[in-house]
């Protein structure tokens, strides 16, 4: 444990990708070969299964510690992190015993999954008094998950590149996928496909930047590929050996969650993956839901027949990374595409679609086009180079994502809550409210979108001007005026306001602003018909 | 009867001597319990602070002011109520301020810190009747290591930045952290390369006959052999400034009780966050409520609401007081 709670440290305490690199691949080159694959796993957003959850670990704290509850929650708000916040309050360690590695904690941890909970509360006390803090705070997160400490996937890929001696778009494809840190070694991992074969393997991600420069800059029109940007789930379809697989962009394996699309199993032949987005899709419109009909659906662990008919999905395809077996990435998207045109054509099922190219002959006549995106449910226009290999991860020059601007409202501030992470014990969190007569109307919660110094400047106003306290949440003098920028907007019976926006955040703060110009819940109502 | 100490809109006031402690609007006769700029304000008639805070005050508010110094634990009578100070060991010169009328004591004690750091005089817990405390640090979630064990870590940094090419920059507040600083850490033998703000401090503090080691003022003249063998100290606000860029490459330590927790190190982009604080941590604030035996206490600045509450609940009446200090210093970093 020791040694992988330094790999933290280290990592965290770095501000540099290459520094990050050299500590992961030299971890990776002399730690225990049993943890590396949990290392791996836990980098890799794979977390251990969850034999205790976070409220049992909050309980067992309070009892070690003999703080109130509400004194708990204090610290906790403040710190804005449940493992570091009980790391930081265990008393120091009294039992003295062998340091243990990382893959002993989570094997002795895995096996407690049906045991009562009094003997797990006694493993995990155990296990605090015999760690330092900062171990303390590593197996609280092995525990609760959400290792967020950024480290990039690419730099974990290089990291094991570097260390094993291969390609990195060898290493990409090797790690991602169904494995089991507890049964297999890097090594095995790591070696030939052949010898240890997983059907459900998908290729990483070619992923896009956002357009940098002006079109006019990319060349000739007619070298590149055009299409609409939908806004739902990326995700691959894979079938292989008699078995179809889907995977989302998450590198998560999704396949139970679509019934529509795992039926097109007989119509694909072996040794195909597709990469495309998954919709609501309305098939006599032939037009995507809003995203929220997705939204309802994904959540639910059973789909109900209601959900299926209310929010069917289908899936636009984009791209095809594998045929009859064969690894076509380094074919150009022309190629590939040609291919994929004919294979949905032959699968004739509604479920499968292309996802249409946009005919256009001159830069100015894909921006008039690009400008109607929202008629048609999609979000912006995706630019692909016809001669571009299909590559791994987010790369800048052959794809572009063009997205149309956001909506936007003016808006001021009513609530401020604490954040995470490196926000911690800063107010960060904050709602925000339109006009409704002389009310105000909470609408939406944002998160981000200002700097460093305006967060301060925020923090700073609100420590002086909170009205009440709510638990973690201030109440703050409706005086402070942000523009929020959001992607879609929705009707809502789950919002106070009838209204739930997609991925608001704040554009940037109006000091220029008062309070009686910001906008009204009447502005959003017009936005929401005329967009729905 | 009336009380010792009230609260007003211009500070903490005593009626029955007519003076203020720490007052944040100028007032007549001013009682100081130390020299940071949110206790010590510009503009009062009269000032009254501890021998060691009177040439911090004049290097802050002016050689001009009007101010006396009195001893420790030597009593000052105004207008018939006894005042004293007494070590609060935040910084040099810091107070508690003890005002006794007619038998009933209150201890105002501004900043405070229970560990010695061998600069900011031994804390004492001062037996009282009503105690007012600060709680910058406030939650259980901070209490700090011994700072042994903190300037061994520190020390130790210095060495791994030397070994890996950097120079060391450790950031603290130029009046008190600083020194506090430079002072435990004069063994390693390390040229100390100073920021104009700790300069100044510091040459008041040796001329004032204060046992400090030698520093060095940074100027666009130091050549760059100097950062060699040196540890720089500037004061938090030069954190990503161009200022710093000189130094490249170099290491930054941030020394605070706010990296106690990692995510406001990785805010400041610190490649080291040192939990060493002039405040005094959780355990050091219920310790002291304790000591003081104190029938009533006032909690101010920091998470006051939080120790308020929790001394209520453990069987100490006390309330929460909203001041205006808390906005400098630590407070901020």
């Amino acid at each position: 444990m020791h040694h992988f709670s330094q790999l933290i440290s280290t990592l965290a305490g770095s501000t540099k990708t290459n520094e990050k690199l050299e500590a992961l691949s030299s971890y990776f080159a002399s730690a225990d070969e049993r943890d590396k694959p949990w290392v791996l796993a836990l980098f890799s957003g794979r977390r251990p299964k969850r034999v205790v959850n976070s409220t049992q670990l909050r309980q067992w704290c309070m009892e070690v510690t003999a703080l109130p509850e509400w004194l708990f929650s204090e610290c906790y708000h403040t710190v804005g992190d449940l493992a570091e916040t009980i790391a930081l309050l265990l008393p120091p360690p009294e039992t003295k015993a062998l340091p243990q590695p990382l893959h002993y904690w989570l094997d002795v941890l895995l096996r407690l999954e049906k045991a009562p909970e009094a003997e797990k509360a006694a493993f995990i006390r155990n296990a605090w008094d015999q760690m330092q803090p900062n171990e303390r705070f590593v197996f609280n997160k092995l525990i609760t998950g959400g290792f967020r400490i950024g480290v990039s996937q690419s730099t974990i890929v290089n990291a094991l590149s570097r260390t094993y001696q291969l390609e990195p778009a060898v290493v990409s494809h090797m790690i991602s996928g169904n494995w089991d840190p507890q049964q297999i070694t890097l090594p095995q991992l790591l070696s030939d496909a052949a010898s240890n074969p997983d059907d459900s393997k998908p290729y990483p991600f070619f992923l896009a930047y956002a357009l940098e420069n002006k079109t006019g800059e990319l060349g000739e029109p007619r070298e590149w590929q055009a299409e609409w940007k939908w806004d739902g789930i990326r995700g691959q379809i894979i079938r292989r050996n008699g078995q179809l697989f889907i995977w989302s962009r998450g590198e998560e394996l999704i396949t139970d969650k679509f019934p529509e699309l795992t039926a097109l199993l007989p119509f694909l032949p072996d040794g195909t993956a597709i990469d495309g987005e998954i919709l609501a899709y309305d098939q006599q419109q032939q037009r995507p839901l809003p995203f929220q009909s997705l939204q309802t659906r994904i959540g639910r662990k059973n789909l109900t027949k209601k959900q299926l008919q209310e929010a069917p999905v289908a899936f636009l395809s984009y791209d095809l990374m594998e045929w009859n077996g064969e690894d076509l990435r380094l074919r150009p998207l022309s190629e590939r595409r040609a291919i994929l045109e004919q294979l949905v054509e032959n699968v004739d099922q509604p479920a499968l679609r292309i996802s249409p190219p946009i005919a256009y002959a001159s830069w100015e006549e894909l921006a008039a086009i690009r400008e109607r995106s929202r008629d048609n449910g999609s979000e912006g226009v995706m630019l692909k180079k016809l001669s571009s290999a299909y590559q791994v991860g987010r790369r800048r020059g052959d794809w572009w994502k063009w997205k149309i601007d956001p909506f936007t409202v003016d808006a001021v501030m009513v609530y401020a809550q604490k954040g995470h992470g490196r926000r911690s014990n800063l107010y960060t969190d904050y709602t925000f409210a339109v006009r409704n007569g002389d009310q105000l109307v909470p609408f939406a919660k944002a998160y981000s979108g200002l700097t460093d110094k305006e967060i301060a400047e925020v923090d700073n106003w609100v420590k002086r001007n909170a009205v009440e306290k709510f638990g973690p949440v201030r109440t703050v003098k409706p005086e402070l005026v942000f523009e929020i920028a959001f992607e879609g907007i929705a009707a809502s019976n789950r919002h106070k306001s009838g209204i739930a926006l997609r991925f608001p955040r704040i554009h940037r703060w109006r000091k220029d602003k008062p309070v009686a110009e910001i906008n009204t819940l009447d502005d959003l109502k017009e936005l929401l018909r005329q967009h729905s | 009867m009336q009380p010792v100490l009230t609260f007003t809109d211009s500070g903490i006031y005593c009626p029955a001597g007519d003076f203020y402690i720490d007052p944040w609007k100028p007032v007549e006769r001013a009682v100081i319990t130390h020299a940071h700029a949110d206790h010590a304000r510009l503009g009062n008639q009269k000032y009254l602070c501890s021998k060691d805070s009177v040439p911090l005050l004049q290097l802050r508010l002016g050689q001009d002011i009007a101010v006396q110094g009195a001893g420790w634990g030597e009593t000052v009578q105004i207008n018939g109520v006894t005042i004293s100070f007494h070590p609060a060991g935040h910084m040099i010169g810091s107070a508690q301020v003890k005002v006794t009328v007619g038998g009933q004591s209150w201890v105002a004690s501004g900043d405070y810190k229970t560990e010695n750091d061998g600069l900011s005089g031994e804390f004492e817990p001062v037996r009282c009747h009503v105690f007012i405390t600060e709680s910058t640090f406030g939650l259980p979630i901070y209490h700090w290591r011994p700072q042994a064990a903190l300037f061994g870590d520190m020390e130790n940094w210095v060495k791994e930045n030397e070994a890996a090419g950097k120079n060391s920059i450790l950031l603290g507040y130029s009046l008190g952290k600083a020194q506090r600083l430079m002072y435990n850490l004069q063994h390693t033998g390390k040229r100390f390369l100073v920021h104009g703000a700790i300069y100044n401090a510091h040459e008041t503090l040796l001329k004032a006959g204060w046992n400090l080691p030698p520093v060095e003022l940074i100027t666009q003249e130091t050549p760059k052999e100097h950062f060699k063998n040196s540890i720089v100290i500037a004061p938090p606000s030069t954190a990503d400034s161009t200022w710093m860029r000189r130094f490249a490459p170099y290491s930054l330590g941030v020394c605070s009780g706010w990296m106690q927790v990692r995510g406001n190190a990785r805010r400041l982009n610190a490649d080291a966050g040192f939990a060493i604080s002039d405040h005094a941590d959780w355990k050091g604030l219920l310790g002291t409520v304790k000591e003081t035996g104190a029938e009533k206490v006032f909690v101010t600045h920091g998470f006051s609401s939080v120790l308020a509450r929790y001394l209520q609940e453990n069987g100490i009446p006390a309330e929460e007081i909203k001041t205006a200090y808390g906005t400098e210093e630590e407070t901020t970093v």
